[in-house]
């Protein structure tokens, strides 16, 4: 009898992650359906969690999965808040359209920007991406036309949109962006794309010597992070109404992102959905404290750093070996 | 007593042992040589000796006092210093600025900057040169000096002839009576099993982290040696 | 033309205290490779604790300086053994985003305790002087001790790095770590005093900042950037390629100021963002940027 040989089987799912998929799916319907059933308020909420979570995923894939640390995203988020008003309110195009249109705009602005930035390394590209963000918006703030330094209201954009619409079509939207960042991440880490990222992530010169380009690799992810935060930057602005130059550029998007990755765990996927949840939760115990919150927020962030780098859930994951994104491909027989 | 007794010394690269229980002495003025092929455990032994890797308190002690898993900065003040392999010279420095440095943690005894010139007179002449601007051979022998500085009571040198030619090896050896002149006593990791043998007044030989040979050049054999060496 | 001059002149001397600034950054950068992003906030936090003492007190800002100078080192000190030394190892992210959280922590705990009000150090008489050179060009006092006094600190870094044997062990703890301990080095306790010694002249341009201008609990940042873009423009581990690259950011942000009101931060910014499309590693880079 002849001994044939078969191929080991590479497993990519596991039992939590098709349980996760079964949970998903129905919070899923149940978002798509809140517009019908949950109150206003209940909506803005998922609204602003939704979008929260779109922008913690990009800056995850940056610095968690690209290890391109940016302190200037905010810079992105603005220009993607300002496409509002120069597309919006000069050019009279529908907001929703515009949100896409941001992206695309952010995306070609990161291309000279990225062409200069990548001239620096490691920490030195942090501060550089804040130096940038900075300069668009002192650019904005200089620019009279749409609304120099004290900003415009943008309720012109969306007028003539029922109150209803507005609100579900942003959910929807701000559904489509925080969904759809994280599975458009899941997917590209499940891809070979993302087993090169992975690789970079670990050790650039090997990587290199396996024929990945740790250069290209870099563009992609910081061109998809910066479209990313453009169009969830055009959406914020919708929700908002009015926009000036130091809400848009401002330091706390990043600060936010940092707080909800940080806590949530860096360099997975499941950990900004809960860095979000943590995030939000903690805004609402302390919303009465002001400036307090922030500090508080601040010394949460820091601890994680110091003793929980791999944040909630790294920690979980580590323990129990949780996966409900599963990345890794297990070698079975 | 022993200048350095190791017993039972064993070492840990994560789940990767390297070390299997080393037991090691140098006495009082000794130079005492270990050889071995590639991965036998040679540095990974002179790194637990100097604290750049844990170590058992009790498994190594410098004339008596425990110093295992003491951090290296410590270690040196207490008398033993270490010529790190691949020299590792300060780039930055010039070859005085190098010998300076090594007397950051200065005891008391016969080294120092005038002495080591008397000793290297060709680092006398090329002072203020960057110190990575000489040649392999001399900057090997920077590193040596820079060791001293700190009046070790045991000086170890890890790998010193590696990549450096024959001849260069033979004038950087023929340093080490002027060395051991001065009452500092030696322990050499070489690859190079004659010159070790030409060198050492004790030899040991290291196989897979355990010694597999022990013994003065003069009572050993070709055979024995190669035996212990290579396992087969 | 006097006015351009004027103008040159004052740019020049506002590259000092952008030289302060930048310098205490570069230290730590030096010996540590780490950029400290609360860097700024330190300022601004020594330049509140001066103003805190000076008015119960009665003091004069520049005796201040003696209070508060060694006080920010002891600070220092303390927070890079026991905060910061943890953070240090292969991976750049652990002490950016420590350092940032603590950057937010500090702006708030400022802004609790001394509201968002702007405030300043006053020295009367002497930050309005000025010295008259002939034609309608003329220096101001105060911008011209400030320059004296960041060239004297880096006078003696100097010293302190070429000629001491505290000097040489931060140059071999930056060379190499492993190598620096089998000389004998404790790298946690020269980290300590690196950062001692940062944040010692970070609060001696804080205190300078609050006497020049006024100061908010938020400025932090800004200055930030600022020390960020002079270390860069002048070049990686060069001690005075960080007065140059202060100058050369006073210089062109007095230059945009003038052109017009808004311009005045965009334009060292977009220097900046020059330098770095055409010299990459700075002007009198040594090292190069890793």
């Amino acid at each position: 009898m002849t001994h044939t040989h078969t191929l080991p089987l590479v497993d990519r799912s596991t039992r939590a992650s098709r349980v996760g998929l079964l949970l998903a799916v129905l919070l899923l319907m149940a978002a798509i359906s809140t517009p019908w059933w949950a109150e206003r308020s209940s909506q803005r909420l998922l609204t602003e969690f939704l979008y929260t979570l779109a922008l913690a995923q990009m800056w995850n894939l940056l610095a968690g999965y690209g290890g391109l640390l940016s302190v200037g995203q905010q810079g992105f988020i603005g220009l993607g808040g300002y496409c509002l008003v120069v597309l919006g309110l000069q050019a009279g195009l529908n907001p929703f359209l515009i949100i896409p249109l941001a992206g695309l705009v952010t995306l070609l602005v990161a291309i000279p920007t990225a062409l200069v930035l990548f001239r620096l390394r490691g920490a030195y590209f942090a501060v550089g991406t804040w130096v940038v963000a900075e300069v668009f918006r002192l650019l904005v703030a200089n620019t009279a036309s749409v609304g120099g330094g004290s900003g415009t209201s943008i309720t012109k954009t969306v007028s003539g949109i029922s109150a209803w619409w507005r609100e579900s079509t942003t959910l929807w939207m701000a559904l489509a962006l925080g969904a759809g960042a994280t599975l458009a991440v899941y997917a590209l880490l499940r891809s070979r794309h993302g087993l090169a990222l992975t690789a970079v992530r670990d050790s650039e010169p090997a990587a290199e010597s396996l024929g990945i380009s740790v250069l290209r690799m870099k563009w992609f992810v910081y061109l998809a992070s910066a479209a990313g935060c453009g169009m969830t930057g055009a959406l914020i602005f919708i929700t908002k109404l009015r926009i000036s130059p130091e809400a848009a550029f401002s330091m706390d998007w990043t600060a936010t992102m940092f707080f909800v990755v940080i806590i949530g765990g860096i360099g997975t996927i499941e950990g900004p959905i809960v860095g979000t949840v943590i995030f939000f939760l903690l805004r609402e115990l302390l919303s009465d404290f002001g400036s307090w919150y922030l500090i508080v927020l601040g010394c949460v962030a820091v601890a994680f750093m110091l003793w929980i780098p791999r944040g909630v859930w790294g920690l979980m994951a580590g323990r129990f070996d949780l996966h409900f994104f599963p990345v890794q491909r297990r070698v079975r027989g | 007593m022993n200048l350095l007794e190791a017993r039972g010394v064993t070492a840990f690269y994560g789940d990767f042992q390297a070390l299997y229980g080393i037991d090691l002495t140098v006495a009082e003025g000794e130079t005492v040589a270990i050889i071995g092929s590639n991965g036998a455990g040679k540095s990974t032994f002179l790194r637990a000796l100097t604290g750049l890797q844990t170590a058992a308190r009790d498994s190594i002690r410098l004339a008596g006092q425990a110093i295992g898993g003491l951090s290296a900065h410590h270690v040196v003040s207490l008398g033993l210093a270490m010529v790190p392999e691949g020299r590792r010279l300060f780039p930055s420095m010039t070859v005085e600025e190098n010998l300076l440095v090594g007397a950051y943690a200065k005891r008391p005894g016969p080294w120092s900057l005038a002495r080591l010139y008397e000793l290297f007179p060709i680092l006398q002449e090329r002072r203020c040169s960057p110190a990575t601007a000489l040649s392999g051979g001399q900057q090997q022998l920077i590193a040596i000096g820079r060791a001293l500085m700190s009046n070790p009571r045991l000086l170890l040198c890890d790998e010193i002839s590696l990549g450096l030619a024959p001849v260069v090896i033979k004038d950087i050896y023929a340093a080490l009576p002027g060395i051991k002149a001065e009452g500092t006593s030696v322990l050499v990791v070489e690859q190079d099993v004659g010159q070790a043998l030409r060198v050492a007044d004790r030899l040991y030989c290291f196989q897979e982290g355990r010694v597999s040979l022990e013994g003065r050049p003069d009572q050993l054999t070709r055979a024995q040696i190669s035996l212990a060496y290579f396992g087969i | 033309m006097s006015e351009w001059i004027n103008t040159l002149l004052q740019g020049l001397l506002l590259g000092g205290l952008y030289s302060l600034f930048a310098t205490g950054l570069a230290l730590s950068f030096g010996v540590m490779r780490m950029i400290n992003i609360a860097h700024g906030d330190f300022a601004i936090l020594a330049a509140y604790a001066a103003i805190a003492v000076v008015e119960p007190l009665g003091l004069n800002p520049f005796v201040v300086l003696l209070l508060i100078v060694p006080l920010m080192g002891a600070f220092g000190y303390g927070l890079q053994r026991l905060v910061l030394n943890r953070t240090l190892g292969h991976d750049i992210l652990p002490p950016l985003l420590v350092t940032f959280g603590l950057s937010i922590i500090i702006q708030n705990l400022l802004l609790v305790t001394f509201s968002a009000d702007s405030r300043s150090l006053n020295v009367g008489k002497l930050g309005t002087a000025s010295l008259a050179l002939g034609g309608d060009i003329a220096l101001g006092v105060l911008p011209l001790i400030i320059m004296a006094v960041a060239v004297a600190v880096l006078l003696g870094l100097q010293w302190l790095f070429s000629a001491t044997p505290l000097g040489r062990a931060f140059r071999a703890a930056s060379d190499d770590r492993e190598a620096a301990q089998l000389m004998g080095i404790n790298n946690r306790h020269i980290y300590g005093l690196a950062m001692a010694l940062a944040m010692a002249i970070v609060a001696i341009a804080g205190v300078f900042l609050a006497i020049r201008s006024n100061i908010s609990p938020a400025d932090g940042p800004a200055r930030l950037l600022y020390a960020f873009e002079a270390v860069i423009i002048g070049g990686l581990g060069s001690l005075w390629g960080t007065l140059v690259g202060g100058i050369i950011l006073g210089v062109a942000q007095s230059i945009g100021l003038k052109a017009d009101p808004g311009w005045g931060t965009l334009a060292g910014h977009l220097a900046f963002l020059a330098v770095l499309v055409v010299r990459p590693n700075g002007l009198f880079a040594r090292t190069r940027d890793r």
